[in-house]
């Protein structure tokens, strides 16, 4: 549906509700969680595998894992799970775990160190797209059974050298870090697939939550499993409904036949939080909204100019007209509540300093070309960005395209300028300042594509040994001064400008306790829940 | 030789029944048809500015597990090659894995075919059982307040945006009313509680015997059926009016009056009689446009149907499950087709 349908459609049901009310509210019964959601970027739940969003929920939910966040005090970082201990060795490179006694899956079978082993070199043999968090470790698909093996109760990792331990757990809490049934998962193996294709669609988890069942934009269904070692959970059964439409869903909401409503537009959580029995939650998510320029390109590799462009950009009043509410202002690259976020906004939206910067630099009648995936809110930045640009005399072409075109170009070096999003993989600040600050090899050669430092061929100019340094850092402060440090160089020299964050807003009715969309570090749990 | 060739074909083809070269000819011209459609809609995705690779893997993948995939999807081969391996595998029934959701796409077309036949039929009925006979009335009181209704509600179902008609349908009914059900083809009470025989919902409540379930189903197919109806009938009210106008304007009819017929008899038993073959055609493709899955209609009312189905396949480049309810789709007018065809000889004997 475009803007302008939205908009009518908007105004219409406004107008309408205003002038009556709706009729008597129905209620989901008390044991039970009704939630409206899209979920049509599902395309396996194969926690070797799945790397979307509402993927991750169902393995959040579904399965265990040796360490987790808790949904109630996320701040608190990692917490045991199925491992009830860890040790790590004098070098720093194995962790020793001890697995918790008396856990089933819900297939009945117990969880053992062995099933923990076999999760993980699973994991690493697969080489699915998350594979990176666990082998950026060292493991391969020929060492897995060497560095990740079992003992008795115990379960050792060995890393290919030191990391500090907090970024080894941080990663294992990520879905691929879910620990599945050996038996049940290899009785269903077929030519060697370590039973993915059967995974993909069903679950041998030991989870608070059993998966019912998965029908692909439809609904996801979960009963809870009532021998879950941390009790079993309030909400008995657990509905997912897909609804694509903000608007139904918030129909849905306001009827009272869903519980939380998890995709309304602005307009519609503006309208919502009037409505009787409902209330709205802001959960700080992990996806940044960025712009990014290639130093390949003569002019924009100038220090000024790179200065320049982050005062070009009216970060308030974007995020107060067409973001409100979705989307808070935010320069760094590790997202609000990760462990060394920094909380420093210095740019602002300035037309004159721009322009001195401009002059320095000696740059006159400048022509680039930015890239830009057809999503709305991106159009609109880009042209918000496109007006502020001309006022100082740089004439910005946008080329809207699909991620194919679009990726392609920015992943080949390509584009002069890009403005896209960033979303975190794991829970740990390595994962965005592997990407953004960090850049080894700056040759084409070395086609390092997963590096956003690479794709604008940026050389980092030695924060690339300081995110290595803190990588290692094993005092906890010392590791976030590290982190703060490496942003605030960064605001000032990187070719990044990094402009807001997202905000998740669900709309729930008002008798919805201790929901948690996972903030910026996880994903949706439903065990913690109340009604 | 070319004359004896052409010799031997006429003697060959002189020497079958007619019914049975009726029924070669048919099938060879299905089988023509759904060659070409699926070669079309097979170069269509694979000239289509999506990356299916990127689409599995997402922007994250490694270069190794990039390639990885592209291989196993075969992009690597030529264009004809991939063409030839589809279509040998559609012959031997096999219409592949869905690249979204890892399932046999004729398991996913099974599950959300149903769902819009349940609908389109329903849509189709609510449309001829008020569009024909409103067109009839219009068009023997032309000028009258009833033509003007139907003029106008022909207009609106034409002009008015169905999402925004389907949204407001949901406000009043659902929302405010309370008289109908909302979104999705049943309440969450009643998912899974009847076993699925035919995959239609009414059909298997009935076959189960269990009312409560084919109440509250009815409760939810109502609103979309209705709009869908709607638009059917302001399609064929307008075109029932038209025909009829032609027809009531012909000698015959005048003839038939002056003898003395009553209007009834003129209208219903001569006039009526002879647009039935043309109405046949108005309903067929309305109902087919109706199969075909409406797409707005679908994601309004969170109805998991085919037209959803196959949009979000073509956007992610899911060529399996693109190509998958292409052929149904395809099926689906050619059946209609051979279908009207038929209805044609059975109500115009000079058809035959």
């Amino acid at each position: 549906m475009n803007t302008f349908a939205r908009l009518l459609t908007g105004v219409a049901m406004g107008v309408a509700v205003s002038m009556t009310s709706l009729s008597a509210v129905a209620e989901t019964p008390a044991n039970m969680l009704v939630i409206a959601h899209r979920i049509d970027d599902i395309t396996t739940i194969d926690p070797a595998e799945s790397f979307e969003f509402a993927g991750s929920d169902i393995s959040r939910n579904v399965y265990s894992r040796l360490v987790m966040l808790d949904p109630n005090d996320l701040a608190a970082g990692y917490k045991p799970d199925l491992a009830e201990s860890w040790e790590v060795s004098e070098d720093g490179k194995t962790i020793t775990f001890t697995m918790r006694e008396g856990v089933t899956f819900h297939s009945g079978n117990p969880v053992t160190a062995e099933d923990a082993a076999f999760s993980l070199q699973r994991a690493v043999i697969l080489n699915k797209t998350p594979a990176f968090i666990l082998t950026q470790f060292g493991f391969t698909a020929e060492n897995a059974a060497e560095t990740i093996r079992a003992d008795g109760n115990k379960l050792m990792i060995t890393t290919d050298k030191r990391y500090a331990t907090s970024f080894v757990l941080n990663c294992l809490t990520a879905t691929i870090g879910a620990i599945v049934d050996k038996e049940t998962v290899m009785a269903n193996e077929v030519d060697g697939d370590m039973g993915n294709e059967w995974l993909k669609t069903n679950s041998a988890g030991s989870g608070p939550y059993k998966l019912d069942s998965w029908k692909p934009n439809e609904s996801v269904t979960m009963s809870s499993n009532p021998d879950y070692y941390g009790g079993a959970p309030a909400m008995e059964r657990v509905i997912v409904r897909h609804v694509l439409e903000s608007a139904s869903q918030r129909l849905l909401l306001e009827r009272g036949d869903v519980d939380i409503a998890r995709n309304l537009n602005p307009e519609d959580i503006a309208g919502v939080s009037q409505a009787d029995g409902v209330k709205v939650e802001d959960e700080l998510k992990g996806r940044l909204m960025y712009i990014a320029l290639n130093q390949k390109h003569p002019e924009l590799s100038k220090p000024e100019v790179r200065q320049a462009f982050k005062y070009l950009i009216d970060y308030e009043g974007m995020r107060d007209s067409f973001l409100k509410g979705q989307y808070t202002i935010h320069q760094n690259f590790l997202p609000a509540t990760y462990l060394g976020a920094s909380e420093e906004n210095p740019f602002s939206y300035n037309i004159e300093k721009a322009k001195e910067l401009l002059e320095a630099a000696g740059v006159e009648d400048l022509e680039i070309e930015i890239g830009v995936r057809e999503a709305q809110e991106r159009i609109e930045i880009g042209q918000s960005f496109q007006n502020a640009a001309a006022q100082v005399g740089i004439k910005v072409n946008i080329t809207v395209g699909t991620a194919k075109q679009i990726l392609g170009r920015y992943r080949a070096r390509e584009l002069d300028v890009y403005l896209g999003a960033w979303g975190p993989d794991y829970p740990d600040p390595q994962t965005n300042a592997g990407t953004f600050a960090y850049n080894p090899d700056n040759s084409d050669e070395a086609n390092a594509t997963g590096l956003l430092a690479w794709r604008n061929s940026w050389d980092t100019g030695g924060l690339t040994e300081k995110v290595d340094a803190a990588v290692v850092e094993n005092d906890r402060d010392m590791r976030i001064q590290m982190y703060q440090d490496i942003q605030a160089e960064f605001r000032e020299t990187s070719p990044f400008v990094i402009m807001f964050q997202q905000i998740e807003q669900s709309a729930l009715r008002d008798n919805v306790t201790d929901w948690s969309t996972g903030q910026a570090v996880t994903s949706a749990a439903y065990w913690q829940v109340t009604k | 030789m070319a004359v004896t060739e052409g010799n031997g074909k006429g003697r060959l083809s002189a020497s079958l029944p007619p019914w049975l070269k009726t029924t070669l000819l048919t099938i060879g011209s299905i089988a023509m048809t759904m060659l070409g459609l699926l070669f079309i809609t097979f170069i269509i995705g694979r000239v289509m500015p999506i990356d299916p690779v990127l689409a599995i893997v997402g922007e994250r993948a490694s270069q190794s597990t990039y390639d990885a995939v592209f291989i196993e999807l075969g992009l690597d081969k030529p264009l004809v090659v991939q063409f030839g391996y589809y279509i040998w595998d559609v012959l031997h029934l096999d219409f592949g894995t869905s690249l979204l959701n890892a399932r046999p796409v004729s398991e996913d077309i099974a599950r959300v075919f149903p769902a819009t036949l349940e609908l389109a039929t329903l849509g189709i009925i609510i449309g001829i059982v008020i569009g024909v006979p409103l067109g009839v009335v219009a068009a023997a009181r032309k000028g009258s307040w009833i033509d003007q209704v139907a003029r106008v509600l022909a207009l609106v179902g034409y002009s008015m945006p169905i999402f925004w008609l389907g949204l407001m349908g949901l406000l009043i009914f659902y929302g405010i009313l309370g008289w109908v059900g909302g979104p999705g083809r049943v309440g969450i009470f009643y998912v899974d509680v009847v076993p699925s025989v035919t995959g239609l919902i009414l059909v298997d409540a009935a076959l189960d015997g269990n009312w409560d379930v084919f109440k509250n189903a009815f409760s939810h197919i109502i609103l979309p059926a209705s709009l869908l109806g709607y638009f059917s009938l302001a399609y064929i009210s307008r075109m029932t009016r038209s025909f009829m106008l032609e027809q009531l304007s012909a000698e015959y009819i005048t003839t038939a009056r002056v003898k003395g017929m009553s209007e009834w008899d003129v209208i219903w038993k001569h006039a009526f009689k002879n647009i039935r073959v043309q109405l046949i055609t108005v309903i067929a493709l309305s109902y087919a446009n109706l199969l075909e899955g409406s797409v707005l209609t679908e994601i309004i009312f969170s109805w998991p149907g085919i037209g959803s189905y196959i949009t979000t396949a073509l956007l992610s480049a899911d060529m399996n499950a693109v190509l998958g309810g292409t052929v149904v789709v395809g099926l689906i007018f050619i059946l209609l087709n051979i279908f009207s065809d038929l209805l044609y000889k059975v109500f115009d004997p000079r058809a035959n």
